[in-house]
């Protein structure tokens, strides 16, 4: 191996990259499109407030705008005063698809002076249990506060919130390891299978067997561009992460080992799926295979505690679920043990299918 | 010095197909070497044979004294290979291709001169994809002398291209001899091969059927010098008659073999006493092209192509 002819040749699939738009696109925006639109479908889990919709037939008294602002206060519930028809509230209701609403009855001040009892109703679609009990547990809440107060009373048992784990992750925050396990995974692998299979075609492959490159330092130069992609892509969805969505992972040196091996490991994969199809065609619908069960199996958009646990154990076979589960583990678990465990699978996986690939791609013909 | 390239009972087969079948020639260094043959007659594979691009069946092969296929390393650093319709990385200029080159091989030579030579200079700096086909063809002629090559396979490297360009390429092809390099070149350019060519071998049905020199080729296989009158039919006739030559119709034109060249004042007495009309007259050689043509037999359709019609 020669580092001269190494470069000489990356310096070409630097070139070649940088003059195609399509791939430019791909590898630049395209981290920064997925982790926008990921980051806004998924931003509204975790920080869900309900918004209910508030008849208030006291009209305006303090005491009921005292009830519903302390309501609003929960912060799990959004109150919406609205001057709609009492009478058919239900109807009304489902015909807007809310989920939940609230009647204030009419003299809901006079009875807090009076100290007489009073209902507010609440109405609650069953079908969304989730709104109808955050609604009924903030209303339950806030009306003991009330009674409480009205009696006089002093709270006697309180309690503080703590969250499971030594810190709280947000969607968004698992997303950043995934998203990125995902273009270390589909960047080189769709065009390495793409030009394994068309250079063998073109006759590019022949071309370069008749100069002193060897493939190991072919394959080299394209691991070590896929590389320095992969750290370029890796910034832009931390940096994007965090500037949009306000993700919070840690950046460490131990996220560099991954973002190392996994494009050695993708590489020679793509390589290798193109090396043993026969046509352009058949490279293609390989490397589709070996991509797709991994791109969405491997805890890329959805973290595989979440599977049934048979696609658990299948993703556990994915090469890709070592590099996303250690990059987890050094971006938000700061488990390092685990992490480690992680980057030997994913080495020495790398290593064997790096071997095979420089075996199966063959310059020449017999 | 040891012949650059020796060839003995060569046979390469695909399954039952053998496409190269016992050939045998040598090329001495620094000549230019013609393969000739039709489409599929065995011209590629040969010379992917002696490239080390394809293994042997059986025979042996010898370029610079190296086994092609298990020396093919080593090989590669002393020959320039052209194939049959260059490709290469269509976002790279030629200037670059060659700096690339000049790194693998070590052997830095300065893009600028080598794009002169092969007069593609004032597309240094142009991308592959944008370039015409002789332009690309330029630039893998350029491309298979970064190395300083000691034999030059080109393999048909004039297809396809107009006439400036492929004189250019010509151009190229005969400075390469006046370097002393070997040159093993494939055309179905008959004309090519006459006009460059030391020595010539024609191939058919992967067996060589003749070989030899140019002119060795057509006087041994050609037909002799012959008076040729436009004129009509009849005259061949009256004349076959008369002079006790072989008399041939063809395209409207009368020819007569000649045995010698004073037979020619003989066919003239003759016509003048027929008294029949003929318009031009001229003496007729056959060309490398008529030879192989009536050598290789009727072909196909397109696969013997050349500028000037015999």
């Amino acid at each position: 191996m020669r580092p001269a002819r190494v470069l000489a040749d990356l310096k070409i699939v630097v070139r070649s990259y940088l003059r195609n738009p399509v791939a430019l696109f791909f590898s630049l925006l395209f981290p920064i499109i997925l982790i926008g639109l990921f980051g806004l479908i998924f931003s509204a889990v975790g920080n869900a407030s309900v918004t209910v919709q508030v008849i208030n037939l006291d009209h305006g008294s303090p005491g009921s705008v005292q009830f519903l602002a302390a309501l609003n206060n929960t912060s799990v519930v959004k109150v919406n005063v609205v001057d709609w028809n009492a009478t058919n509230f239900g109807t009304l209701l489902g015909q807007n698809d809310d989920p939940v609403g609230l009647i204030i009855p009419a003299g809901f001040n006079a009875s807090l002076a009076t100290h007489t009892p009073t209902n507010v109703t609440i109405f609650v679609d069953p079908a969304d249990a989730s709104s109808s009990g955050t609604v009924i547990g903030a209303v339950e809440g806030v009306a003991s506060a009330f009674n409480l107060h009205l009696a006089n009373g002093t709270a006697v048992v309180g309690f503080t919130t703590e969250n499971v784990g030594s810190k709280v992750f947000s969607y968004i925050d698992y997303l950043i390891p995934g998203l990125i396990g995902f273009s270390i995974l589909t960047s080189p692998m769709f065009s390495m299978v793409d030009v394994a299979a068309g250079y063998r075609k073109d006759g590019i492959f022949r071309e370069l067997s008749l100069t002193p490159l060897t493939r190991a330092e072919w394959l080299t130069s394209h691991i070590l561009w896929y590389t320095a992609l992969t750290f370029l892509t890796a910034g832009i969805m931390i940096g994007a992460g965090a500037e949009l969505f306000g993700a919070s992972v840690n950046i460490t040196l131990g996220i560099i080992p991954f973002l190392i091996v996994g494009p050695l490991l993708f590489v020679s994969l793509g390589m290798l799926a193109g090396s043993v199809a026969k046509t352009p065609e058949s490279a293609a619908l390989i490397g589709n295979i070996i991509t797709f069960p991994m791109m969405f199996l491997s805890g890329t958009f959805f973290q595989v505690s979440m599977f049934p646990p048979a696609l658990q154990t299948f993703a556990r076979v994915l090469p890709l679920y070592y590099v996303i589960d250690g990059m987890n583990q050094v971006m938000l678990f700061e488990n390092s043990t685990r992490a480690l465990t992680d980057f030997a699978v994913v080495l020495v996986t790398a290593l064997v299918i790096f071997v095979l690939a420089i075996r199966f791609f063959q310059w020449r013909d017999e | 010095m040891a012949n650059a390239i020796e060839v003995q009972h060569l046979v390469k087969r695909y399954g039952d197909l053998a496409a190269v079948n016992d050939i045998e020639f040598s090329v001495a260094p620094g000549t230019v070497f013609s393969f000739l043959g039709p489409n599929g007659a065995g011209k590629t594979t040969t010379t992917e044979i002696l490239e080390g691009l394809r293994r042997v069946t059986s025979g042996t092969v010898r370029v610079l004294d190296l086994d092609p296929w298990t020396d093919a390393y080593e090989l590669h650093r002393k020959i320039g290979v052209i194939p049959q319709d260059f490709r290469f990385f269509e976002k790279i200029t030629p200037r670059e291709a060659i700096e690339y080159y000049g790194r693998l091989f070590g052997t830095h030579p300065d893009p600028i001169d080598l794009l002169r030579r092969v007069q593609l200079s004032d597309k240094a700096h142009a991308r592959f994809d944008t370039l015409s086909g002789g332009q690309k063809q330029k630039v893998g002629l350029a491309l298979a002398l970064t190395n300083d090559p000691k034999v030059c396979f080109l393999d048909e490297p004039t297809t396809g291209l107009d006439p400036t360009a492929r004189r250019a390429i010509w151009e190229v092809i005969r400075s390469l001899k006046s370097e002393g390099r070997t040159v093993f070149l494939t055309t179905h350019y008959l004309e090519e091969a006459e006009l460059l060519a030391d020595h010539v071998a024609i191939i058919n049905h992967g067996r060589i059927i003749a070989a030899g020199t140019p002119t060795e080729i057509i006087s041994e296989y050609g037909r002799p010098e012959r008076l040729s009158f436009r004129a009509p039919s009849a005259l061949a006739e009256y004349l076959r008659g008369k002079v006790g030559l072989p008399v041939s119709v063809a395209d409207g034109r009368v020819e007569v073999e000649l045995a010698q060249k004073k037979d020619a004042v003989r066919v003239l007495a003759a016509v003048d006493a027929s008294g029949l009309p003929w318009e031009t007259f001229s003496t007729v050689q056959d060309t490398l092209e008529d030879v192989f043509v009536r050598l290789v037999g009727q072909m196909d359709d397109g696969t013997l192509k050349s500028e000037t019609s015999a």
